[in-house]
Formats: C-alpha cells, structure tokens, sequence
C-alpha cells in the first residue's frame, strides 16, 4: 500500500494552487498510483485558531476513508488537551503543530508540552519545516523555517515522543539525526518530498547513513506535484523491501499505537 | 527523444571531490528517464578557483574544454553550452568563437553581469551571427543582492531581449528559485525568450500557469541539479498535454531554437 503522509487539503493564502478540493486529492492520488494520504486542513494552518478546521477534516477523513484527517493543535490554547484527546478518539495517524506560523516559539515550553502529551498518547507529531521554497514566498508570508534546534529539541523532552518530520532537505535531516542519540533517532520520520535526487542523490547517500527505516513517502501536494515523490522512487537503487517501506510501511509503524 | 536543455557537469579541478560519481550519476538517471541529449555546462571551477558566479577566463577556458571532452566521449549523448564571464569581453568572444567552432551549440551566461548590462550586447551580437542560442541564469523576482551573484530576473533579461530581437535567449530554470509568477508576467510580450522548466521546484500550479502564459510553443525541458523534479513535470504534463504538444515539450521546440543539426533528428 502506497500511503502519502504528507497531503493537504484546502486553499493557500498566497497564492492559487489548482487540485485543492478533497475529489482533486483523490483524482491526484488515483494518477500517481496513491492509496491513502495523511490530509492537513492547509487554510487553518494560517488561523488564528487552527483547531477550527479539524471538525471539517473528521467529518471528511469519515466521508473519503482514503484521506486519514491530521488534525491541529495549538498548544498555545488553553484547550488543547481537549483537542489531543478528541484526535485520540477520532484514531487518525497522527497530529500537527505548525508553531511558528502560530506565532510561538517551535521549542518552547508550549510545544515541549505538547510533545510530551502526544507521547504519553501514543500520537505521533507531525511538523513541517516549510510549505514553499523561501526564495519564493509572499513578501508578507514571514513566518519562519521551522529550525533543526527545534526537532532535537522536541524529540528529547519526551523519551516517548515520536514526529514526522516533513518538508526536510538533507542537511536538515542530518544535523537533527546525527543530533540526536539512536533511541532518539530512532523515534524520528523524515517524508522525502524535500530531499534531492539525482545527481546529487541526496535521498540515495541517506539511505545509506541514516537508513531506509526513518523514511516514508510525502508528496505536500497540492502545493508540489505529486510526481515527484514517485520519479525519485523510481531513480533510487533500493531493495523492493525498502522501497515497500517507504512507501508504505514505515508509515504504517509510525502509526501504531 | 528528450531533450534536457539544462544540465551541469563536475570535473577535477572543483570542490568536489565526487565528481565522477556526479558525473556518472547524471547519465545513469538519464538513461532512466530516457534524455537523448544533455545540453550542460560548467560554470568555471565551481568556486575552487574562482568564485562559481563569478569564473576567471582561464576557470572557464579549462572547464569549457572538459566539456568539449566529454561532448567527444559521448557523442550521442551530451552537447555543450560555452559558457563565459561578460565582464572580460575579449576573452568571451575569443571564447564563444573558440568552442562554438569545436562544436559546442549555445553560450551560457550565469551571473557575473546584470542581464541589461551593455556589457552583454557583443555577447548577444556575436550569438545571433552564430545562430545559437543564450542560456541565462535567472532569479525569479530578484528583490535584492544576493551574496555570490549578480543574478539577473525576468524583466531585465526582457530588456536585453528587446535590445536583440534576432537573438534567441532561454530564461533558466523557471522552478530554480524565486517568485515564477512574477517571471512570467514579463515573458508574456518576449517572442524571443522560452522558459527553461527546469529547477527543484515542482509547486503545483506552476505548468498550468507557464502554459497560460507563453503557450507550448516556448517551453523547453530540463532539469537542471534535479532530475527527479523534471521527470515529475514530465509526467504532470503527459496528462496535461495532447501528444503532439507534449513532443514539442520534450524536444521539437528544443529542436527550433539550437541550430540545425544540434540534434540526431535534425
């Protein structure tokens, strides 16, 4: 089974993105050979209150079985444990937090918090360094890169705390890794849609260093094409049983509770 | 037939000490995705000795020359822009006429002169008597200096297009870095610049929104130091094109703008 863990559903404020509708997802997904995506609600990451789009993507993740809701929470709101706790009940794949566009700090004592909790609820949390290249984003679009400190950070307040990591470059990936002891690297999943293929092979050297375990399969579409996370698949030289695990099987552990 | 219109290669006097895996890498991954012809070259020593946006003519002279070897090592596979540093005109020239003579099918400019720079005008000149066309890196919607380079956007590469209507220029890699957006708003009225698609952006919208802008008819495949990202826009268009455009995509237009017999199917 083929599963992208890294999907979005929704309109982005800063610029028009095409395929943005749940149907389009799924129309994408049927053409680049997708079976299941782990779906953020994309305008709410953007809110105020991000958790206000969560209730649509339930009620879509029961509608669309395909699309598995990764709902937000603001650990900056005096309710989120309540949201945890409802995400818990919903048995979705995994949660997000996007700290810095909410305006808080990606290591502080919020977020540690919720790191923790998420652990102790055997969620996994999912983080996004970027949406977009940063030489090309909206002149108000400020927010900034989720940083490296942050991951290493995160994935030692809690010796139960597992994250997805997604949107990583490789030397993102090897400063938290390498960073990070092997309990703690070992709690930590990288999605390759940022990560570069030949000639660089970025993805391949990876392979090698870090392992085909920590890996899985993240397009960000709508806002990437969907292509490209299967034409670098299709450029590495692996063994079909990493390949089914990045593909799918790595997401599959990451999820289990 | 597919026809890679930006691609790079390594050799032993850079940085980098894999350079033949890089190298190799390059033609492997493109036997994979099928690319007939890799149009490359190699911008100096790549900062070793000179800095990468800013090659020494003697960087250039010894890196041009790698490329016309491995042009002659593999004949059937890899073509070469000349590439040169406008600020040293004399040698430039000397340089177009010296590797164009040896078979090379283009000129490429990076980023060591603004692209409306006069500088750039016998560049220009001496392409378009020698019927090839210009490669010119782009920073799509340049809001500042950049450290390392004087990139160049759109707009200003406009104003050079202008000044040589005659002359054929590829505005590159229009998913390289920067607001695309902003780029093709400039290309719209620019009969004579077609966008080079390649780059390791592969945002969605952005080849619906080059096809709306320049048409088919100015688009030209390449991948630049990505092959993955362009044989995924590849693929997206295999479903956003008819056939016939697809093809001209993935070497027909390529075929119209490099001289006649760059390529086996001329």
């Amino acid at each position: 089974m083929r599963i992208d863990v890294n999907a979005f559903v929704g309109a982005y404020p800063y610029r028009r993105v095409p395929g943005t509708s749940p149907e389009a997802l799924l129309a994408a997904m049927d053409r680049t050979g997708i079976d299941q995506a782990w779906v953020t609600h994309l305008p709410g990451v953007f809110w105020r209150d991000p958790t206000e789009g969560n209730a649509w993507l339930l009620e879509l993740g029961a509608r669309l079985p395909r699309l598995c809701p990764v709902p937000a929470i603001h650990p900056g709101l005096a309710d989120w444990q309540a949201t945890l706790r409802q995400a818990v009940d919903a048995r979705v794949p995994a949660v997000r937090a996007d700290p810095t566009w909410y305006g808080i700090d990606p290591a502080g004592a919020a977020m540690r918090a919720l790191a923790g909790a998420c652990g102790e609820a055997g969620m996994p949390l999912s983080l996004a360094v970027r949406f977009e290249d940063g030489r090309q984003r909206h002149p108000n679009d400020l927010a900034a890169e989720l940083p490296a400190a942050a991951v290493r950070t995160l994935v030692r307040s809690d010796p139960r705390v597992r994250l997805l990591i997604t949107h990583a470059d490789r030397p993102f990936v090897e400063e938290v890794h390498f960073g990070s002891t092997p309990a703690e690297a070992a709690r930590l999943w990288w999605d390759i849609c940022w990560i570069w293929g030949p000639p660089e092979d970025h993805l391949q050297a990876l392979l090698g260093t870090v392992g085909a375990a920590r890996f899985v399969l993240g397009t960000g579409q709508p806002l990437r094409i969907p292509e490209n996370a299967g034409a670098k698949l299709d450029l590495l030289e692996c063994s079909a049983a990493d390949r089914a695990a990045i593909e799918g099987g790595n997401a599959d552990t990451l999820r289990a509770r | 037939m597919l026809i890679d219109v930006h691609a790079h290669f390594l050799h032993d006097r850079t940085p980098r000490a894999d350079w033949q895996a890089r190298n190799a890498s390059r033609l492997r991954a493109g036997e994979r995705v099928g690319i007939t012809i890799h149009v490359a070259s190699i911008l100096g020593s790549w900062g070793l000795t000179s800095p990468t946006y800013f090659p020494s003519p003697s960087d250039l002279r010894y890196a041009n020359d790698r490329l016309l070897g491995l042009q002659r090592e593999h004949p059937t596979r890899i073509r070469g822009y000349v590439a040169v540093n406008p600020n040293y005109t004399d040698e430039a020239l000397a340089e177009i006429s010296r590797c164009l003579d040896a078979g090379m099918i283009g000129v490429k400019l990076a980023a060591s002169r603004r692209a409306d720079d006069p500088l750039l005008d016998p560049i220009c000149g001496l392409a378009t008597e020698r019927g090839v066309p210009i490669l010119h890196h782009i920073w799509q919607h340049r809001r500042r200096e950049y450290a390392g380079q004087e990139a160049s956007d759109a707009r200003e590469l406009g104003r050079l297009a202008a000044r040589h209507p005659r002359a054929r220029f590829l505005l590159a890699h229009i998913g390289g870095g920067g607001d695309w957006l902003h780029s093709l708003h400039d290309l719209r009225g620019l009969p004579n610049v077609w966008v080079d698609l390649s780059g390791s952006g592969v945002d969605g919208g952005m080849l619906e929104a080059c096809l709306e802008a320049v048409g088919v008819e100015r688009l030209l495949w390449g991948c630049d130091l990505t092959i993955e990202t362009g044989w995924a826009k590849l693929r997206y268009l295999e479903h956003l094109l008819a056939p016939a455009e697809l093809e001209r995509v993935r070497w027909r237009n390529a075929a119209g703008v490099f001289p006649p017999g760059a390529f086996p199917t001329d």
